[in-house]
């Protein structure tokens, strides 16, 4: 039967092993090279600084990046779709103003208040499936929309003020509740000495890479992203599909606004608006590490730590805080060069 | 050597000994090939035997290869597309949305290489464009009014959009021109344009590589043709043709093409089903269109399997009734623009059927997306397997199984065991050449990437399974892979439907022919009485 098929030849050979031994470090640098410059990185500050050895920096340094993660999973999510939600840092900063009007206004308890920011994140994720799914506007284009009308939103909730315990509110009574401690725990606490934040993080990242890497439904959105109409041609319900990436972004966005307000201990009006390009540059930085060229969860979480590494070397090296914002532009920039330039020589 | 090398003067172009490898892989072994001006050169091969490497080479994207290349006698370096165009050699390639620019006019894109090189006035001047692109179409006789030229080049239609590609390379006048499957977009009606402008190249003494898997063009246009097999130059052939030899040459078989599983070209012969030809009364060619349904000499060996009833194939054409019978392979041949992709797309769900009733199995069947459609068994092998069929990047096995994840998984888990084995099931049965099912798509030549997207619909059996344009950039030998699983299918009582607007295509797989034109059907024919000159006369009667 198909003996007809043996004097063909592939066109393309795929690359075996024996090429030449400059294309060979090539694709290592690319792979691995983020992950180098980490260590490198790494083993730098905890030479010459002793008290980058610390654990409790180290801990430190983790809990610091679990919001800008968290929210960066959210993105690797949207981008899986081919799609990115720049709303993520005003819909944590949503979060940290429902969490506090929540417990401060209404006086409730802080479960409640989980309750009520998740709702409010997978509100946000509707409402941006709403107008990219339904409405058919571009994903940057939708999220940055929503992002103004969420930071709005969250404003005309609080009548511009931030809510702290005790404060006079606009009818002129004191505010009865203020932040559980339980509530403040879930920044502040630690487990086995892990702070629970850092702990949050770690197990959405392992619920993420499984969904995304594992299951059905991650690899249905992978498809549409590379792929939207064989997507649709293949029985896949697309639409439903972005929904639930945005959806989940906007959930996972909230869960970091919960860590920040739980930080903060107060509802800052201005909470989460410095989180959405940490959030972004994460996740590109994510598609980079380990040289995959798309968006995946592992990457995410490592590129995180990376930058939180950085800055918090650099920042105990002494370097004032205003160059943060350069510093991890840099950080971005350098993978960005990773995931386009040089894959794309290696490919061509 | 070469036959027809007679005239005087040197070749246009001449290839001394070429030859390249990719990481180790030879590719080109010592090809030698003369083409004279104003000679048309047709380069057969199959998938896979360097026709792409060497058209690469010709057009400046390859540089590293070995041996030398002389343009008019004299040795040239050919080291960037650049180069190659400045010496004379133009490509046209075959997927067409590479070469034009959307959001220009028909116009600004006739002229887009002038427009493109850096000197003269940076301001576009758009009366001296059209001008200058009013002087292209009226010379090349394209028969494009100034509204045309003046409309955005989305609006135009794919074949004079092929055309006007065509045109551009040669408003430069070239010495060479390259055409790679130029027609494999194009009904036979838009292709006779293209061959009158191909004859008239000739004419001018542009000399023509033309690369094709449609014999019956290189018959009618080539004046010479070489066979490529394994990087080598295995058959060199001037007019007339011998085709059996040729095909041979090409597909490395000891014994004649022509004996083959699957039916040959041309020919109401050798039908694989021969229990299934009942002579019976042939339908009028030009049948109305409720009379023309299952009126077809229909042979009693399949139930239907789907039956429609009044649906419009195109807005404002009379609604059509057919049956699709299972057991059998039923070909829709029709140009492009018939109504072919209309019916494929709305039996899948893909672009549902505006009115009109369709039945699966005796039961309703209305599918409003492709994923109702899929529940019920009906799968569709679409006309554009880059843009609606494969995930670029994903391996062979992932490719596969993207519309069956549900039931490889186990609690949403994929179960990439059962994935991998359902990808080597698809390279074993349809003999798809990969290194192993975790080969990315994008290693596939074009034949074994289309079998990896057959191979996708056949990884759960369907009940109707429907292709269109499936033999589109395919060799011969994939070709008849494809055909010979599609007739299998349907000897285990699927519905199969192949759509394409070759005929000779339709002719080799299928036991039953439709002929479809605008959207209404005009010959619905078994066995002999769907014979080539027939169905060819009817199509170009309902034009």
């Amino acid at each position: 039967m198909t003996t007809t098929q043996s004097t063909e030849v592939p066109t393309k050979v795929a690359p075996p092993a024996a090429t030449s031994p400059a294309l060979r470090v090539q694709s290592a640098v690319i792979k691995y090279g983020f992950i180098f410059v980490t260590v490198t990185l790494f083993a730098y500050f905890a030479l010459s600084e002793p008290s980058f050895r610390d654990s409790a920096t180290l801990l430190d340094t983790l809990r610091y990046v679990s919001v800008a993660a968290i929210l960066g999973l959210g993105v690797t999510l949207t981008m899986a779709v081919g799609g990115i939600d720049m709303s993520v840092g005003a819909v944590a900063g949503l979060g940290v103003t429902v969490a506090a009007k929540t417990m401060v206004s209404y006086n409730q308890v802080g479960l409640v208040a989980i309750l009520a920011v998740i709702a409010a994140g997978a509100l946000a994720g509707l409402l941006n499936a709403l107008l990219i799914v339904v409405l058919k506007i571009p994903d940057m284009l939708a999220t940055l929309g929503t992002m103004f009308v969420i930071q709005g939103t969250k404003l005309v909730l609080v009548d511009g003020q931030s809510i702290t315990p005790g404060m006079t509110q606009s009818d002129g009574s004191t505010a009865p509740g203020r932040f559980t401690e339980g509530f403040l725990r879930i920044d502040r606490g630690t487990v086995l000495g892990i702070p629970v934040s850092v702990l949050i993080f770690g197990a959405l990242t392992v619920v993420a890479w499984v969904f995304l890497a594992r299951t059905r439904w991650g690899r249905v959105l992978y498809a549409i992203g590379a792929n939207p109409e064989a997507s649709r041609l293949a029985g896949i319900r697309v639409g439903a599909y972005r929904a639930l990436a945005y959806v989940l972004s906007g959930v996972l966005a909230s869960i970091g606004g919960l860590i920040l307000a739980s930080r903060i201990g107060q509802g800052d009006v201005s909470a989460g608006t410095s989180q959405l390009l940490e959030a972004v540059a994460v996740a590109l930085v994510g598609t980079s590490v380990l040289g995959r060229g798309r968006p995946n969860v592992w990457g995410t979480a490592l590129g995180a730590v990376l930058i939180g590494i950085i800055t918090t070397g650099l920042t105990i090296k002494g370097l004032p805080y205003y160059t943060q914002d350069v510093v991890e532009g840099a950080v971005l920039i350098l993978a960005l060069i990773f995931s386009f330039t040089l894959s794309k020589r290696r490919t061509a | 050597m070469s036959p027809t090398d007679t005239s005087a003067g040197p070749p246009a172009v001449s290839l001394r000994g070429i030859g390249m490898a990719f990481g180790g892989k030879t590719v080109l072994e010592s090809v030698s090939l003369d083409i004279a001006p104003g000679s048309v050169v047709a380069l057969l091969g199959a998938n896979g035997a360097g026709k792409s490497t060497l058209i690469k080479i010709l057009s400046g994207v390859h540089t590293d290869h070995s041996g030398q290349v002389e343009v008019n006698g004299d040795p040239a370096a050919l080291q960037s597309p650049l180069a190659a165009r400045q010496l004379g050699i133009q490509t046209v390639h075959q997927r067409i949305g590479e070469g034009i620019v959307p959001g220009l006019t028909a116009a600004e894109n006739l002229v887009f290489e002038e427009l493109a090189q850096r000197r003269g006035n940076p301001f576009l001047d758009g009366r001296r464009l059209l001008a200058r692109a009013r002087e292209i179409q009226s010379a090349l006789d394209l028969g494009w009014s100034d509204q045309v030229l003046k409309r955005d080049v989305t609006e135009l239609g794919i074949s004079d959009r092929q055309l006007l590609i065509l045109a551009r390379a040669l408003a430069t006048s070239p010495r060479l021109l390259v055409l790679d499957e130029p027609t494999s977009a194009l009904s036979a009606a838009e292709a006779e344009r293209l061959f009158a402008l191909v004859e008239r190249m000739r004419d001018d003494g542009i000399a023509v590589l033309y690369v094709s898997h449609r014999l019956g063009e290189i018959d009618a246009l080539a004046d010479r043709l070489v066979v490529l097999r394994d990087g080598r130059l295995t058959e060199d052939q001037a007019k007339p043709f011998d085709w059996d030899r040729a095909l041979r040459a090409m597909l490395a078989q000891a014994q004649g093409a022509q004996a083959q599983g699957t039916r040959t070209r041309g020919a109401g012969t050798a039908r694989p089903t021969d229990a299934k030809q009942g002579p019976g009364p042939g339908t009028g060619s030009h049948a109305g269109a409720t009379s023309a349904s299952g009126s077809a000499s229909a042979p009693a060996s399949g139930e239907i399997a789907v039956s429609l009833r009044g649906v419009p194939l195109l807005p404002g054409r009379t609604p059509q009734d057919l049956d699709l019978r299972a057991g059998e392979v039923t070909g829709v041949v029709g140009l492009l623009g018939a109504g072919k992709t209309e019916l494929a797309r709305g039996l899948f769900g893909a672009e549902p059927f505006p009115t009109g009733t369709v039945e699966l199995d005796g039961r309703p069947y209305a599918p409003r997306r492709p994923a109702d459609a899929i529940r019920r068994g009906v799968h569709l092998v679409p006309e554009d397997r880059h843009a609606d069929a494969l995930v670029p990047g994903w391996s062979l096995a992932q490719n596969v199984s993207l519309p069956f994840l549900r039931s490889l998984s186990t609690a949403g888990l994929v179960n990439r065991r059962r994935e991998n084995a359902l990808g080597r099931d698809t390279i074993e049965q349809l003999g798809v050449v990969a290194r192993d099912e975790h080969s990315s798509v994008e290693e596939l030549s074009g034949g074994n990437q289309q079998k990896v997207v057959v191979g996708r619909w056949l990884a759960e059996k369907p009940r109707v399974l429907i292709l269109d344009e499936p033999f589109r950039g395919v060799d011969i030998g994939a070709r008849r892979d494809i055909g010979r699983r599609a007739r299998a299918l349907a000897a285990e009582g699927a519905a199969v439907l192949v759509l394409s607007a070759d005929v000779d295509e339709v002719l080799e797989v299928a036991d039953r022919v439709v002929v479809l034109a605008a959207g209404e059907i005009h010959l619905d024919a078994y066995g002999e009485d769907a014979e080539r000159d027939r169905v060819i006369r009817t199509i170009s009667a309902s034009v």
